[in-house]
């Protein structure tokens, strides 16, 4: 098994507003192997997102701030370090793919040039070379006569071509880690499909790791080796992609699969989960998936699940797991 | 643009060739023409003044424009009280009041882009400190500020220039300020931080060539303001000294006079209304012209 790249330990990340601290992440442990694509999933405002920008500490300012934990990178703790090292890592050692990719590039400058901003900021190459490497990263995402594409501005490319151009200024410093979050949630079936065959194409070229952050189980079931399940700022749930689907532990991972349209069985209604995601401001103190649990006994209601060990890699935070 | 790759676009089929000559629009042709024909004028002065802006003929002062009574066209726009040149006077007057201008919307534009842009893209303690300065400054009247520092210093042409400036960045440091706020959220901004690009490089390369419409706009709009200004303090005598022209001093000149010489202060005159109107009108066809919603219309 290929070595560890990528620990996160018990991350905290706040935003501190004006009606108190919102524990958008609260304790998320996990960490990525070399070459693998280590999912997280969850619904919308459960920190997936606050989770990808953490790892890269470029969380929103004012207010976002990674209050505890540890990212280590490597054995380097990315949040021991200062300003300028910190700007060396992104786009060279850990890189990342916006929610929408579309509006990523500077409209006012040629693709190419966009591209050699973070090949020269990196790798401190002369010109030829400079042309030599942005070529080559429009090539890996597999874009059609790069030398002509260079020179043209975003707004004369097509949406799907874009986002290739956007993967390509993520991958053309050859990092180590890439975070996706949810770049296949702006494009229609086809095109996400396609996407996703290209990154997995991407990824057995460069050997990159990806945590890849979407609501999508389908995308899911496609894409990732493991799989974090998120709920309002904790990991409820980590296996395996096909431990999960299989024998889904946590009450809320299987509630999530259970909603996942089918086309090959005929049910009536769609499943949902009932009620709604606690507020981040005000977390109740026991389980946080307690009040919309079909499950939940006296205990959830008082004291955190402890994360317990179920499996090879599988584990759970969950009172009826024992 | 800092070393840029060097492109090779085989045979570009797709800008270009769309969209109609600008030549052809008159909001924009008129306006640049008139401006343009003024710069001339302006720098081709002394071949182009019949007379030097400070000859002096007392045998015929007062003389009226050449299609007045008593009217002759070796003062094609008349005589001031001591026998000045007018049309001399007003073509070298354009020397000094289009510079002035020119100098102060580029001290003003630079500051005021300068503090707008750090302001905006790094929020926080930076920007609430450097906005509650620029409201201070709005918050003078500028003619007030500009005619105090004159008069203190002393009239000059640099005196001018500084003292329309002083206070005259502000509004540039606003409009500059609320164009980089919005530019700060931007996906692509995110994602240059993403690769790891410094905040100084961020505002240079990504913030700001994405203002240069607005501040283009403001630019052409300000361009009538200052020279008004000018005219004003010259007007009020904190302007430009005699026997220098401009066009403000000028006008000045003239006031006494306006019901017995009516042309001394009328040629001046039009030419800053002149200026004016055509830079407004550039503004105006600028605006348009980048306003992608009223583009489409």
């Amino acid at each position: 098994m290929s070595k560890v790249i990528l620990k996160v330990e018990d991350l905290r990340t706040s935003f501190f507003t004006r009606k108190g601290e919102v524990k958008a992440v609260d304790g998320v442990s996990f960490y990525v192997r070399e070459g693998e694509t280590f999912g997280i999933v969850g619904e919308s405002g459960c920190g997936k997102t606050v989770t990808g920008l953490s790892i890269l500490r470029l969380l929103p300012e004012p207010g976002g701030q990674i209050v505890g934990g540890k990212i280590i990178m490597d054995g380097t703790n990315l949040l021991e370090l200062d300003k300028k090292e910190m700007r060396a890592y992104r786009g060279k050692v850990i890189s990342m793919i916006l929610q929408d990719p579309m509006s990523s590039l500077n409209p006012v400058y040629p693709i190419g040039d966009q591209i050699a901003e973070a090949v020269r900021l990196h790798q401190g190459l002369r010109d030829e070379m400079v042309q030599q490497e942005v070529i080559s990263a429009l090539r890996l995402l597999q874009i059609p006569t790069p030398e002509v594409i260079l020179g043209d501005y975003p707004f004369q490319l097509s949406g799907g071509m874009r986002q290739r151009v956007v993967g390509a200024i993520a991958m053309s410093c050859h990092p180590r880690l890439l975070i996706a979050d949810e770049p296949t949630t702006a494009l229609d079936a086809t095109i996400q499909a396609q996407y996703i065959a290209l990154f997995k194409d991407v990824q057995k070229k460069t050997n990159v790791s990806i945590i890849f952050i979407t609501h999508d189980f389908g995308v899911v079931a496609n894409m990732c080796h493991r799989v974090a399940v998120m709920y309002a700022g904790k990991i409820v749930e980590t296996a395996s992609t096909s431990t999960i689907f299989k024998s889904p532990r946590h009450p809320y991972t299987s509630a999530l699969i259970k909603s996942v349209p089918r086309l090959d069985r005929k049910d009536k209604r769609l499943y949902s989960i009932k009620g709604q995601p606690p507020s981040l401001l005000d977390l109740p103190p026991g389980c946080r998936f307690f009040p919309r649990c079909p499950m939940a006994k006296n205990v959830c209601r008082e004291q955190e699940p402890p994360e317990v060990e179920v499996g090879d890699g599988h584990s759970v935070s969950c009172w009826g797991v024992k | 643009m800092t070393g840029a790759v060097k492109i090779t676009n085989g045979g570009d089929i797709r800008g270009g060739a769309r969209r109609t000559s600008i030549f052809l629009q008159w909001t924009f042709f008129i306006p640049a023409v008139v401006l343009l024909l003024l710069v001339i004028m302006a720098i081709f002065a002394p071949v182009l003044a019949p007379y030097p802006y400070d000859q002096i003929a007392m045998s015929d002062r007062l003389m009226p424009p050449f299609f007045a009574e008593g009217g002759s066209t070796d003062h094609v726009l008349g005589t001031d009280l001591i026998g000045r040149d007018v049309l001399s006077r007003v073509i070298y007057g354009a020397r000094i009041s289009l510079s002035v201008a020119l100098l102060v919307i580029l001290i003003t534009a630079s500051i005021g882009t300068v503090l707008g842009i750090i302001a905006g893209y790094l929020g926080g303690r930076t920007d609430a400190f450097l906005m509650r300065f620029t409201d201070i400054s709005l918050a003078f009247p500028a003619i007030l500020i500009a005619l105090l520092f004159a008069a203190s210093i002393g009239p000059g042409y640099w005196t001018v220039v500084i003292a329309i400036s002083l206070l005259g960045w502000a509004p540039f440091a606003r409009l500059i300020r609320g164009e980089a706020l919005k530019l700060r959220e931007a996906d692509f901004v995110a994602q240059a931080r993403i690769i790891g690009t410094s905040p100084l490089r961020i505002m240079v390369r990504h913030i700001f060539p994405n203002i240069i419409n607005p501040l283009i706009i403001m630019v052409t709009l300000s361009v009538g303001m200052i020279i008004l200004t000018e005219a004003i303090l010259s007007f009020l005598g904190a302007g430009i000294p005699p026997p220098a022209a401009s066009w403000g001093n000028m006008v000045n000149d003239g006031r006494s006079l306006i019901d017995v010489a009516w042309w001394i202060s009328t040629f001046p005159g039009l030419a800053i209304g002149l200026v004016v109107l055509a830079g407004n009108f550039l503004g105006d066809w600028l605006r348009d012209k980048m306003d992608p919603r009223l583009r489409q219309i």
